[in-house]
């Protein structure tokens, strides 16, 4: 009853979805009609503003979110409920626990996929035929927008939320991320926006697909707020969750854990962050000028009255080039964590891998123009951004090599984790290779804006970070629940997702240069074998994620097979802690050796990290 | 089979990947020069449409052997270093890198990549633009006199419209064989893009822009247009198929245009490089 009647989510969302019809209600006195040009088209962008503004502040005041704050400055002592260390009802509200926040993430961020991954299924089902035949050109737009926005918002935070908070103050020697209550904010804020995106199907939803260029956004429907209050959110979270990152591995390192022995997932981690602080502001205030546009009747992408529409694609590109390399970063952190693992040898070219990473989040923010080729912005430039572009495949090249190196003379083994970062090898060299055609501007001219750019960042979107997203279930979620997921059904998983993601992305990117164009509800006629073909192999790929939840929920909920400290075999820290890992992490703050991967037969294994002694999980 | 950490086991092994790798890039490579590279997309109907057939084949000629390598490396390794069971007592060898075979992975991915950038700028500027939009003031021009022909883009038609042939406006594309044509794109509302696809030209359609493409068509035939960016809720409907046809018909055919539309271009705003309506009335 104590839980029914607190700061808990039950409250969140009354105060919620109170809060949104207040902050309606002062959006009216505001303005009281809509504001249009050509006369009242019955949409108030400025009640919806404020009401998503007003509903996420009640429901973030409705966790707890604000009793700290404001008990501090009363002059009280402030609660302590969100530093609960015991009881199921920490994972429904604020909690400050590194490892709670990372299962919070896994399970709401996987709700969210779902979701996204279910528009896709959608959107491959209008595809079937060449004309339109299941849903109408506006719900057709919206499906497709819903898709990637939900997709490229959520999966930002897609391994960092889960993995990262939970695995990196461990793998770190801390006991907690620099910002706790930060930490459980960038979780919340995230479940808003998620829910204020699905909001856009009430207000018809909204046609410019995740890029949201103007002007076509200045003339959508109200569903286009939805869309610039969620990705305005996802901003703010990806900051926070940033900062919070970086902050925590500059300064809570444990004794000898230095620069040249942090693990390849802390790298990985930390140059994401490095991306998401720099980039995400871009976007929050480009937002705020779309918004200022729809409400407050300003130009700045209206060319009639002195804007520019190249303006906001140059903005959005901005943030958006650095954005996908969010979505890559961390898988590449996964791959060579893992390898090392099931290889059973230290990663090859520590030093090297680490540049690539680095490479990459230096380089990411010198190639955005390469979206605008065709566009006419900077004609003359396009030489310069052929090579940005196609610089970045060294860096990346360096991952490769690295990968492949840890291969070498190594005793593998192929569990599920290590057959999805294996797959990642395969599926981003395809995305890799494609990505040259998109570089070179002469076959970028036909290749741009077709279903082959888009098969390319599934290639390297799906095929590279969502495989590696796959890999760090099967690897921690044993360590993270204590419980292990049945190999035999993750080998099947794996197998069907392997094969139908390929049959579906390989043929798209032929069907692209055979000149289908992304986004569009009817095709040429003489493609429809190939789409019918692709729509089957979606089809699969999607029963190929229902057998995964399947697989899941047995072995988490019903199977139950304990994991034991360290069933992999492995050498990292976290491994040698209990499953799951006990509240306080470690007893005392281990120390550690030069060594992160001690692998190697006939060598003196030197220093592995002192870990506390096992205690029994609470 | 498991695996021999010995040197010279390995040194075997690696003799073994290079010798497969190198039978097939040698049985891949005629494959891809004389069977996928002529039918590389997007054909050979425009000057341009060569330009990018020749850049998408010299591309995949030289990913052949890096993708050779790369799976031949992932296959063996997995089949010859593969253990089974769970045994986790032994590790394989402790190789942390090698800084010779990084030195020269990294001479030769550097080598390779300058050359596609260098050789996408050469095709670039050499092939006026390679039929992509290239903005007001193109870098890469053809010599001599080109055909202007403007695509006005709205929501959700394009028409075109001939300035030389007294700025006539017509819903339909012909384009006469043989002549270099200069394309200049421009939008009324939001962002579209203009593909011609067998042509090999792609130019974004901004409002307020003059953006320039040129092309020129080799054959007779038809060709398809798209939107190829998203503009609304028609967006899917937005296609078209202009046609090439000889000099003759097409001094024709525009003829008949100047009579058919007299009307309506008197009535039409006189040429410009962009037309400035407001954009963002909200439509659909």
């Amino acid at each position: 009853m104590r839980r029914l009647f607190g700061f808990n989510l039950l409250t969140a969302v009354v105060l919620g979805i109170v809060g949104f019809y207040v902050g309606w209600l002062l959006g009216h006195q505001i303005h009281g009609k809509s504001i249009d040009y050509f006369g009242d088209t019955g949409q108030n962008d400025i009640a919806l503003f404020v009401g998503y503004f007003v509903g996420v502040v009640g429901f973030l005041v409705g966790l707890g979110f604000a009793n700290y704050p404001v008990m501090r400055m009363l002059g009280r002592p402030a609660s302590v409920r969100e530093k609960e260390t015991g009881g199921v009802g920490r994972y429904f509200g604020l909690c400050t626990d590194h490892k709670v926040v990372g299962l919070q993430y896994l399970v709401g961020i996987g709700v969210f996929i779902f979701i996204g991954g279910l528009n896709a299924m959608l959107i491959r089902f209008e595809l079937l035929t060449p004309n339109e035949h299941a849903w109408n050109a506006n719900n057709y737009l919206t499906i497709v927008g819903l898709h990637g926005t939900m997709m490229m918002g959520m999966m930002t935070s897609g391994i960092l939320g889960p993995f990262a908070n939970y695995l990196l103050p461990i793998m770190i020697g801390a006991r907690r991320m620099a910002f706790p209550r930060i930490e459980a904010l960038t979780f919340w804020l995230l479940m808003a926006a998620g829910v204020i995106l699905m909001t856009a199907l009430g207000f018809g939803g909204f046609p410019t697909g995740w890029t949201g260029y103007e002007p076509l956004a200045n003339q959508a429907n109200w569903g286009m707020d939805a869309y610039i209050a969620f990705f305005a959110l996802v901003g703010l979270s990806m900051a926070l969750l940033g900062l919070n990152m970086i902050a925590t591995v500059i300064t809570m390192r444990a004794p000898g854990m230095r620069w040249g022995r942090l693990p390849m997932f802390v790298w990985g981690s930390f140059t994401t962050a490095m991306l998401m602080v720099l980039a995400a502001p871009v976007l929050i205030s480009t937002l705020l000028m779309v918004s200022l546009d729809r409400t407050a009747q300003t130009g700045f992408f209206n060319p009639q009255i002195g804007g520019s529409s190249y303006l906001y694609q140059n903005l959005f590109w901005i943030f958006g080039h650095p954005e996908v390399y969010v979505l890559a970063l961390p898988g590449m952190g996964i791959l060579l964590e893992i390898l090392p693992v099931f290889a059973r040898k230290p990663v090859w070219g520590y030093r090297l891998a680490v540049s690539g990473m680095l490479g990459i989040t230096l380089l990411s923010w010198l190639v955005w123009q390469h979206h605008l080729f065709v566009s006419g912005i900077n004609a003359d430039l396009r030489p310069f951004y052929m090579l940005s572009t196609e610089l970045i495949s060294l860096p990346t090249g360096f991952i490769f090599v690295c990968a492949l190196g840890t291969l070498w003379a190594g005793r593998i083994r192929l569990t599920v984790p290590m057959l999805f970062c294996l797959a990642w090898i395969f599926n981003f060299l395809i995305g890799g290779l494609s990505g040259v055609f998109l570089s070179d501007v002469p076959s970028d001219v036909t290749t741009h804006g077709s279903f082959f750019s888009m098969a390319h960042f599934h290639y390297t979107i799906m095929g590279g970070l969502i495989f590696t997203f796959f890999a760090a279930i099967y690897y921690w979620v044993p360590k993270m629940t204590g419980y292990m997921i049945n190999e035999t059904w993750g080998k099947v998983h794996f197998w069907l997702m392997f094969v139908a993601f390929n049959s579906t992305f390989g043929p798209l990117l032929v069907i692209g240069f055979l000149g289908m164009p992304r986004r569009s509800v009817t095709y040429a006629g003489y493609l429809e074998g190939a789409n019918q073909w692709v729509s089957i192999s979606a089809f699969v790929l999607g029963f190929s994620m229902l057998i995964f939840i399947a697989n899941f929920v047995y072995s988490l909920v019903f199977a139950r097979v304990p994991a034991g400290p360290n069933p992999w075999g492995s050498k990292s820290i976290e491994w040698q802690l209990p499953s799951p890992v006990p509240v306080q992490d470690f007893d005392r703050i281990p120390t550690f050796g030069p060594d992160p991967y001690p692998y190697g037969d006939g060598v003196a294994v030197p220093g592995r990290p002192a870990v506390a002694p096992a205690r029994p999980t609470p | 089979m498991s695996s021999d950490p010995g040197t010279a086991a390995r040194g075997g092994h690696a003799l073994r990947i290079a010798l497969i790798t190198v039978v097939v890039t040698l049985v891949a490579l005629p494959l891809v020069i004389w069977v996928l590279g002529p039918n590389m997309p997007p054909g050979k109907a425009t000057d341009v449409a060569k330009a990018q057939v020749f850049s998408n084949t010299v591309m995949l000629v030289l990913m052949t052997p890096i993708t050779a390598f790369i799976l031949v490396y992932l296959g063996y390794v997995l089949v010859v270093f593969r253990v089974r069971g769970d045994d986790v007592s032994r590790d394989g060898a402790p190789i942390r890198g090698n800084m010779r075979l990084q030195v020269i992975w990294l001479v030769a991915t550097t080598a390779a990549v300058l050359f596609l950038a260098i050789f996408g700028s050469a095709t670039l500027l050499t092939s006026n633009g390679s039929g992509g939009g290239q903005g007001p003031k193109p870098l890469s021009k053809p010599s001599g006199v080109a055909l202007p022909v403007q695509v006005i883009a709205q929501q959700w038609e394009f028409t075109y419209r001939y300035p030389t042939y007294g700025g006539v406006e017509t819903p339909q594309l012909v384009i006469p064989v043989d002549r270099q044509i200069a394309f200049h794109v421009t939008s009324l509302d939001a962002i579209h893009s203009f593909w011609a696809y067998q042509l090999g030209v792609k130019a974004d359609a901004n409002p307020g822009v003059d953006n320039v493409a040129y092309v020129k068509p080799k054959t007779v035939r038809t060709f398809s247009i798209r939107c190829a960016e998203l503009c609304g809720l028609w967006h899917g409907y937005m296609f078209d198929t202009g046609k090439v046809v000889t000099d003759g018909v097409f001094a024709k055919w525009i003829a008949a245009q100047q009579t058919m539309f007299r009307e309506v271009t008197r009535e039409l705003p006189s040429y410009a490089k962009y037309y400035n309506p407001d954009p963002t009335n909200r439509a659909g």
